[in-house]
């Protein structure tokens, strides 16, 4: 079981690589890539540094070209497509057709992964790209049972790579329009969900309230932490009841089902968050290859360690984690 | 420009029902349907498997009698699959032998390919003229844009694409936002999904989602969630190759044939789209959004389109 980790720019590549990663994750500069945040992501320069970092301690690179490009612009998705190639990257993350079409015509020998913004949730769908386009792997989206993830990887042609550990999407990666109903820009088009030029704080007499493009997303007491603005993660009201209605600030952690997603076959464990710290991908990364490694070991007996699970726990969203869909009661 | 665009006339589809009505509900709605001037009707249950007012037989013989009536008919498939039982019923759709299907997943396009011809629906995403193409090639015959892309975006689209595709554009309704695997209507309720005893029935609408200073934000509708305001594009029913060439009125529980009718009295000329609008404002109970079409946030009302 392949553990993927994410680099949002080359101090966190290499702390992904010293920690224990198999492979890392980056993108490039612009709104190719989901994480299209200010100031993150890998100029050519970078890349160049990051593959030669992570080749020389065996270190798998992929690069995510996994937003939707637009009529006006598929030509900057080709480059990107030709750049990673061209720097021989292990794999492309890929989630549009399209660009999908152009990598496997232009690039045949080039690998592909089916991003988790390709909403692909059965084995099917999944047959589909490999069938079409040669892909060769496909990270499913965050709405699968266990059971389901099982079923997936029973029927799939191609390896399955899911979360493990991270922020949390509760809406199907690569069909979620609330940003873009907010803002005008979101994660398939823009490359970047509730971006923070839209993003207000402001303070009452006793409150704090965060808005994304001036509508109130939550409202806390003054001695409280406010997250950050994510449509899915504010307080709202439903049927006269003030509370989180979609879900908590809370990220997935799935190392008390480790066993099992080894158990099912699982190709690969992919942790989340390019936009986060050297220090938080190190920190995550040693204990998801600590866990990995002793999982491996003896998967019969297998629990997590007390400290791990406290770790991720200090370094989750609202310190607090869930299985998210893999646990059906979640649902 | 797509062929049909040629034509002189945008037509009107209707969407599938997004809700969960009881099936006394839905018999009656679509009998009001036969009767009424829209050119396509898509049926089928796209959110929940768990819906079943409505059985497998029960659609067909709608088809059957919205076909009987002069009505273009297609089958729509569900948007998320989770279960093996969901992928099943897809496999049962494709197969129906009959009428043609809208895929609204890619497991449904990946069992109809260069099999039969069909439609790509909204959550396909489709976002260029490759993707498209590539479609086309495998037996896509029309499109429903995803509701976030603009009017200048179909514009790019028809520079490049396959004469004979027909565009579809999400022309009124609550717009279908997201998908998940957790049901927000349960949740509501304080239960989880597989308890939800189906709960989405109370709500032939949806349930409201307000900001904690009461401004109607969202529309929860079991494991979709959807704008509160209302999508209206009634200014686009004129006559242009640049347009959609079928414009998708989505069914609501109260009002859909009078919006029907205010759409095809726009498209005919006997009533102008800005009189159109005034009065479907009405049939909006928190008011009306066009931005995605103007390339803006899609909850704007940027264009003639009232709103709130």
């Amino acid at each position: 079981m392949e553990l993927v980790c994410p680099a949002g720019n080359l101090p966190s590549l290499k702390a992904a690589v010293d920690n224990g990663a198999d492979a890392v994750y980056i993108g490039f500069r612009d709104e190719t890539n989901a994480r299209h945040f200010a100031g993150l992501n890998f100029n050519n320069k970078q890349i160049e540094q990051g593959l030669d970092y992570a080749r020389t301690r065996g270190t798998k690179v992929y690069v995510a070209i996994n937003t939707y490009p637009q009529p006006d612009c598929f030509a900057k998705w080709e480059t990107a497509v030709d750049q990673a190639a061209e720097y021989g990257v292990d794999a492309l993350i890929v989630a549009d057709i399209g660009v999908m079409d152009y990598a496997s015509e232009k690039w045949p020998e080039l690998r592909l992964h089916l991003s988790v913004q390709a909403s692909a949730t059965s084995h099917e769908a999944v047959r589909f790209y490999a069938e079409q386009f040669g892909v060769q792997r496909a990270v499913t989206p965050r709405v699968l049972s266990v059971k389901q993830v099982a079923s997936l990887v029973d029927h799939s042609p191609i390896p399955i790579e899911v979360f493990g550990f991270g922020s949390l999407c509760v809406m199907v990666e690569g069909r979620c329009y609330l940003s873009s109903y907010v803002t005008g820009k979101g994660p398939n088009t823009f490359g970047a969900c509730s971006p923070a030029s839209f993003v207000r704080w402001s303070e009452t007499d006793s409150k704090l309230e965060t808005r994304l493009n001036g509508v109130l997303i939550d409202r806390v007491n003054k001695d409280e932490n406010a997250g950050y603005p994510t449509i899915c993660k504010g307080r709202f009201r439903v049927n006269g009841r003030t509370s989180y209605a979609i879900e908590e600030p809370t990220s997935l952690n799935t190392l008390p089902i480790l066993p099992d997603l080894l158990r099912i076959g699982v190709a690969a464990i992919k942790i989340e968050g390019r936009q986060r710290s050297p220090a938080y991908v190190a920190k995550v990364t040693r204990v998801l290859r600590a866990a990995i490694d002793s999982c491996l070991s003896d998967p019969d007996n297998f629990l997590p360690d007390h400290a791990w699970l406290s770790e991720l726990t200090s370094l989750s969203e609202g310190l607090q984690t869930t299985l998210g869909a893999y646990q059906r009661e979640w649902q | 420009m797509s062929a049909a665009s040629t034509s002189t006339r945008v037509r009107l589809s209707l969407g599938p029902i997004q809700y969960h009505w009881p099936k006394e509900k839905m018999l009656d709605f679509y009998r009001a349907i036969e009767a009424t001037p829209v050119d396509i009707v898509y049926l089928g249950e796209t959110v929940c498997s768990k819906r079943r007012s409505f059985r497998h037989q029960d659609w067909i013989e709608v088809a059957e009698r919205l076909q009987a009536a002069g009505k273009e008919v297609v089958l729509s498939t569900l948007a998320l699959l989770e279960a093996d039982s969901e992928l099943g019923y897809v496999r049962k759709l494709c197969n129906n032998g009959k009428f043609t299907i809208e895929a609204n997943d890619m497991s449904a396009v990946q069992m109809l390919a260069g099999k039969t011809h069909f439609i790509g629906g909204a959550s396909l995403n489709i976002y260029n003229p490759r993707t498209l193409s590539k479609l086309s090639g495998l037996g896509m015959t029309r499109w429903v844009m995803p509701v976030e892309l603009s009017k200048s975006v179909l514009a790019g689209f028809q520079k490049e694409m396959p004469a004979e595709i027909e565009s579809e554009v999400f022309g009124w309704g609550r717009l279908p936002l997201a998908y998940s695997a957790r049901c927000y209507t349960a949740r509501a309720h304080q239960v989880s999904k597989d308890d939800c005893a189906n709960c989405c029935i109370e709500y032939p609408d949806g349930l409201m989602l307000s900001t904690r200073e009461d401004e109607s934000f969202l529309v929860i509708n079991g494991i979709q969630t959807q704008s509160a305001r209302v999508h209206c594009l009634v200014h686009e029913l004129h006559d242009s190759a640049a347009g959609p060439d079928i414009l998708r009125i989505s069914p609501q529980s109260e009002d859909t044939e009078r919006v029907i009718s205010l759409f095809h009295q726009a498209r005919s000329g006997s009533r102008k789209a800005d009189e159109a609008a005034h009065k479907l404002e009405r049939c909006a109970p928190v008011g009306l959004c066009d931005g995605y079409w103007h390339g803006e946030a899609g909850m704007a009302a940027c264009g003639r389109a009232g709103g709130p």
